[in-house]
């Protein structure tokens, strides 16, 4: 081997234990639950022993009412929780996109809730909901008022898990927008109020097209995030009652070690996992495709004078 | 047309005071530069102009209206920006009519203003690009074309044409003086750019620090500068500065100082009056020099020629201090040797040396 060889490998060489791990650590799980996935194995089995039982568990799934009730449930969740967080997270940030004194405290403080772990995040508010001791139905009774059967009702279990996803995750978009809203071109819109722009104007015509592309991204980080929640739903309600809040990772937590069905769980991980890498793919081509569009432009204002 | 009035007006950021009592009145209709070194005020006075920034104190009266408290769009102006400012979302077309439409004004007007203006400053041919697509020159006339389609009553520039190459530069300055002379608006034109001040304006206002030194026709302040920082700003190349002395002998008045002596004529001397043995700075323009022979002409060295086709740039001494001499002619003249000169006491001003004001 020549020394230019040996030199034009060397890098590849650094990089080499790098990619071994990432192959062990990545590439080797993922195989592992694509072939699970066509196993009927129960985890008493050694994967050895399992049979090969070919698409059946995809094929059970697709007509097993409550995995689709669980999609169904997972779908609604995320679009609902990033719908509220982008709405909120967008307008916290034009509200708070200004110069007063104070406002650095309250953006630290907003930020704070996306910090804690999620374990936490699901106690505390399994704590608030408690039916008597809860300090919402407390303060109802205060009040005078009916108590919530929040985490006993299906429908208040659904929209009490939305509240505490949005509280915790609301952050994350306020401060990624904020970061957006700052780095606007101030010039463009001082140029907006010259020409007559009100405040809502600049923000509808002015302000969000030009954010757009980091709402999108954010949005579809928001989106992918959503679709693998867990630990708050875990501890707050176990996905019930019923099946009212029984998304997709806890229906595969449950397939796993409650009905011992190791093969269509791993069946439904990779559902899990073909949506992600869809709205992954989503991210990765937008990104692509704006950037392009920038050097494309970038590439075009060259020439001319 | 309203004509533009600032009385007292005062800006602070913090302790800082960047303009301190400012006051200045612009006819209807006329063209006013706000010139000055950088970070003398002249962005922030304009930007209170526009409402943009808030005034500490004093009053901003257009037409008679008090406009100090209100926002931007009531006070019925455009600007053009340094950094163009256009939104970078909206192609040409929709850039300049974007305040028509926020105004909503009828489709067919709009286009028909946007479509006219694009004619006159050439940029039909780029009506659907975004402005990413087009060149620096060609966006910062996008920048001017969406201050005219609005047709206000007061344009507000700020240094619009300091991004631009030189040659683009003076082409653009003959449009804008051009342009100007056409639709006859409240101009006020800041710029960092003497050459700019003295070719566009019908009044200069010469800033320092956040005051005024002077303010009036480009031609008084060249004639007539009020003090030593006006007569060092405006005018190309910068006028000379020499340590003299003034001195009576025999009821007339004279300044000397090293390597010169220049008489005063009596209608100058009588303001001079009791000053005699007052030290003073000399401001001579380079163009203050005239060939000339004779025994009282001034022998000075050329100790560098520069040669621009119709003039040559001299650089010289003269007691020991540099001098810059303007001298008109195609003939190249050769660095080194010496010349012959005079200079008129018409193109002697004097500086007190602690005020600096003209005497
Ligand atoms: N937002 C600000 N905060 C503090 N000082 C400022 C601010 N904006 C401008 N200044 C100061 O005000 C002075 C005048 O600025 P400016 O009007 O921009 O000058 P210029 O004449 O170059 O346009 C400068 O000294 C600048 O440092
Ligand atoms: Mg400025």
């Amino acid at each position: 081997m020549s020394v230019a060889t040996a030199n034009r490998l060397t890098p590849y060489l650094f990089l080499a234990p790098a990619l071994v791990i990432l192959l062990g650590a990545l590439v080797y799980p993922i195989i592992y639950v694509i072939y699970a996935s066509f196993l009927d194995w129960n985890p008493s089995q050694r994967i050895g022993e399992a049979s090969f039982v070919g698409l059946r568990n995809y094929a059970k799934l697709l007509s097993d009412a409550a995995f689709l009730e669980s999609l169904r449930v997972t779908l609604a969740f995320a679009a609902i929780v990033v719908s509220v967080e982008m709405v909120l997270g967008v307008g916290l940030a034009l509200l708070l996109d200004r110069n007063m004194k104070g406002l650095t405290v309250l953006r630290t403080v907003f930020i704070l809730p996306m910090m804690i772990a999620p374990i936490v995040v699901g106690l505390m508010w399994r704590y608030m909901y408690h039916p008597t001791i809860g300090i919402f139905n407390r303060t109802l009774n205060s009040l005078g008022l009916e108590p919530v059967p929040w985490l006993s009702d299906s429908s208040w279990a659904f929209a009490a898990v939305i509240i505490a996803d949005v509280w915790q995750w609301t952050p994350f978009i306020f401060i990624l927008s904020l970061a957006a809203l700052q780095s606007l071109p101030k010039s463009a819109l001082e140029a907006a109020r010259i020409d007559g722009a009100r405040g809502w104007q600049a923000i509808l015509y002015i302000k969000l097209p030009l954010m757009l592309p980091v709402l999108i991204v954010t949005m579809l980080l928001r989106l992918i995030d959503a679709f693998k929640v867990l630990e708050v739903i875990l501890v707050m309600t176990n996905g019930g009652p019923g099946l009212s809040t029984e998304i997709l990772s806890l229906r595969i937590n449950r397939t796993a070690s409650e009905f011992r069905a190791l093969g269509e769980a791993a069946a439904m991980s990779n559902i899990l996992l073909l949506v992600l890498m869809a709205l992954t793919l989503a991210m990765f081509l937008y990104t692509k495709a704006s950037e392009a569009r920038s050097r494309r432009l970038a590439a075009a204002q060259e020439p001319a004078t | 047309m309203p004509d533009i009035r600032i009385e007292n007006l005062r800006k602070a950021y913090g302790d800082v005071a960047v303009i301190e009592d400012l006051n200045l009145c612009m006819a209807d209709g006329e063209f006013t530069v706000l010139v000055g070194p950088s970070g003398c005020g002249k962005s922030t006075t304009l930007r209170m102009i526009a409402g943009l920034e808030s005034c500490t104190g004093g009053a901003i009266l257009i037409g008679g209206r008090d406009v100090t408290r209100l926002e931007p769009r009531e006070r019925d102006l455009a600007m053009v920006f340094q950094d163009y400012a256009l939104y970078p979302h909206m192609n040409v077309a929709k850039n300049m009519s974007f305040a028509l439409r926020l105004a909503r004004y009828p489709k067919a007007e709009i286009d028909r203003r946007v479509r006219e203006v694009a004619e006159t400053l050439d940029l039909t041919a780029y009506l659907a690009r975004k402005p990413a697509e087009l060149s620096g020159g060609q966006r910062q006339r996008v920048a001017m074309g969406r201050a005219l389609v609005r047709d206000a009553g007061t344009f507000l520039f700020d240094e619009p044409l300091s991004n631009l190459d030189a040659k683009l530069r003076g082409h653009m300055r003959a449009e804008l003086a051009l342009m100007s002379r056409r639709i006859r608006k409240n101009m006020i034109y800041v710029t960092h750019d003497q050459v700019e001040a003295m070719t566009l304006g019908d009044r200069i206002v010469v800033m320092r620090h956040g005051k005024i030194m002077q303010a009036g026709p480009p031609a008084e302040l060249y004639r007539k500068p009020a003090n030593r920082f006006v007569a060092g700003f405006i005018g190309s190349p910068t006028m000379n500065f020499l340590k003299g002395e003034l001195v009576e002998e025999d009821g007339r008045l004279r300044v000397d100082g090293a390597g010169f002596s220049i008489p005063l004529p009596a209608e100058r001397a009588a303001r001079l009056q009791g000053s005699a043995r007052r030290a003073v700075e000399v401001g001579i323009r380079p163009s203050g020099f005239t060939p000339a022979d004779g025994p009282d002409a001034l022998q000075l060295p050329v100790i560098l020629a520069e040669y621009l086709g119709t003039q040559s740039i001299v650089m010289s001494e003269m007691g020991g201090a540099r001098v810059t001499i303007e001298l008109m002619g195609s003939e190249p003249i050769a660095t080194g040797g010496t010349r012959m000169f005079r200079i008129e006491d018409k193109d002697v001003h004097l500086f007190d040396i602690e005020t600096e004001q003209a005497l």
